[in-house]
């Protein structure tokens, strides 16, 4: 099990697949300088599920594009093994949060995407496009477009689109969050499954405590704006782990910890939008 | 699913639209026939029917129709070749975006047929002159709406393209234009009914070509009856191609 990590690593330390030292970033709005990501460190191990919680507004999605490449004019430094991240990086493949399948494109197209881009051949293509649609459990809707699918479904084609490039490193911004319960707990169990299959890195932006303890090795709690590192919580549950770890006593004391650091956090950000409107 | 996708009621909105046109074309028959409206300025809907017949044998209205669509659908070759690159430019390069825009707005809105004798010297009383004068009338929607299209690009789609570092001509070919097309079709639909109207009226004004110089002839024989159901025809021309670049629309929805 991962330890607890606060600070920076140095950039040889080949133990961390990713590495965030230091970053912050500023926006300047019409109301003044707000600071989103303050003074963030953490690393990530390689074949470990990571995730950042915090409540809305504190700045996770920064974080995401900052770790993506999308927003290179940040301070400090992002490094994927011993490289600093200056734009999207081939080792960290993303997923996005809004709907992002291409609509004009079938389910195995979108797949093959990135594989067209790589320009690998058609054939290999097809056939691990295929295998991916399969590891996410979409076989049978290779043909099918974008708009004949449900919201689970897209996402689940956005994830095999990713993954289709054999990142290093997944980067999920909330992928589940506008899924009903229900869906996000069965698409939890299918990440679940295919981060073990693949021993796949992932770091996952959420603000669901569920979702978060339900898959992840660590959890990073963010405070609310300016968004810093509060806590970072190891989730010693055991692997291979499904969605019936949430009726287990074990998970409902993670979650009740994690909600603890959260509800200041979340009730700082209520009263905050209260008093902008 | 099935059973609803062939229900009845789909053909409600068509079928009470075509009622309406034929209670609209009954008070007119109704009008002239009592004498309300004046028989040799509009003909009874019942002649221009009956005419058709005639304009197909006599007049080769077919043959007419078969130019005015050649020289249609050289402008609309010509307007996709010109119109979405140049609305692709200036959505690329801001500064002559904001230089141009209210320009190509205005020129949409302008008079463009007036223009005809300028043309008309340059390229002398031939089918030059039509198709130019209908593809500068269907340029400004056609580069309006790609301007419109490549600008309303979800965000999200251009951080996918992003995060697999998409050079600018990938991001521009694989994501933004495919996903501007529907935009970019409406445009594409509005230009060629511009070039359309144009191409009739410039043919009907220097009397030369397809049905535009048919419209003519007939007015000055004042052959009431001809004239109107020419005019129809052309209307229900300008629906064919409505109809014929949506199918095309989706057909190349279906290969991007």
């Amino acid at each position: 099990m991962s330890q607890a990590s606060g600070s920076g690593t140095p950039m040889s330390d080949r133990k961390h697949v990713l590495s965030a030292d230091n970053v912050s970033k500023k926006f300047d709005t019409a109301e003044g300088p707000v600071v989103a990501v303050d003074n963030i460190s953490f690393d990530v191990r390689p074949g470990e599920f990571l995730s950042v919680i915090g409540p809305s507004g504190c700045g996770k999605s920064t974080l995401f594009n900052i770790i993506g490449g999308l927003t290179p004019d940040h301070d400090g430094t992002v490094t994927v093994g011993n490289e600093v991240v200056r734009g999207p990086h081939p080792s960290i493949g993303m997923v996005f949060q809004e709907e992002s399948t291409f609509p004009w494109r079938t389910v195995i197209d979108n797949v093959c995407f990135p594989l067209e881009i790589a320009h690998v051949p058609k054939a290999e293509r097809l056939d691990k496009a295929r295998h991916f649609i399969n590891l996410v459990g979409l076989n049978g809707f290779e043909n099918r477009h974008p708009s004949e699918l449900s919201g689970g479904m897209r996402q689940r084609v956005a994830i095999a689109r990713t993954l289709v490039s054999q990142p290093k490193i997944l980067l999920m911004d909330e992928p589940f969050a506008a899924l009903d319960e229900q869906t996000r707990l069965l698409l939890g169990d299918k990440v679940l499954q295919i981060q073990q299959e693949l021993k796949q890195t992932t770091l996952l932006i959420t603000h669901n405590i569920t979702e978060a303890v339900q898959l992840s090795d660590r959890i990073l709690v963010m405070t609310y704006r300016p968004g810093k590192l509060k806590r970072m919580v190891d989730i010693d549950l055991p692997r291979p782990r499904t969605s019936d770890v949430v009726s287990s006593p074990a998970f409902g004391a993670y979650v009740a910890r994690i909600w603890g650091d959260l509800r200041e956090e979340a009730s700082r950000g209520m009263q905050d939008s209260e008093r902008a409107r | 699913m099935r059973a609803a996708a062939i229900s009845p009621a789909r053909f409600l909105p068509a079928l009470f639209g075509l009622f309406c046109l034929f209670c609209a074309v009954a008070v007119v028959e109704g009008l002239l026939r009592a004498g309300l409206l004046n028989r040799f300025i509009v003909p009874l809907p019942t002649e221009v029917a009956g005419s058709f017949g005639r304009l197909f044998g006599e007049e080769h209205l077919l043959a007419r129709f078969l130019t005015t669509v050649q020289e249609t659908f050289y402008a609309m070759a010509i307007l996709a070749l010109i119109g979405v690159p140049v609305g692709t430019l200036l959505y690329q390069v801001p500064v002559l975006r904001k230089a141009t825009e209210t320009w190509i707005s205005a020129l949409a809105s302008a008079p463009i047929v007036l223009m005809y004798p300028l043309f008309l010297v340059i390229f002398g009383r031939s089918a030059a002159t039509i198709i130019v004068m209908g593809v500068i009338a269907g340029l400004p929607p056609l580069i309006l709406k790609t301007i419109e299209g490549l600008s309303g690009t979800r965000q999200s789609l251009i951080n996918v393209g992003r995060s697999f570092r998409l050079t600018r001509a990938q991001m521009l070919t694989k994501i933004m234009l495919p996903a501007a097309l529907p935009t970019i079709f409406v445009g594409l639909r509005l230009g060629l009914i511009f070039a359309l109207i144009n191409i009739v009226g410039v043919e009907f004004l220097i009397n030369f070509g397809g049905l535009g110089q048919l419209i003519n002839d007939l007015a000055e024989r004042y052959d009431m009856p001809g004239m109107y159901a020419t005019i129809v025809f052309v209307i229900l021309v300008s629906v064919l191609f409505f109809f014929v670049t949506e199918r095309l629309e989706r057909w190349l929805r279906r290969m991007a």
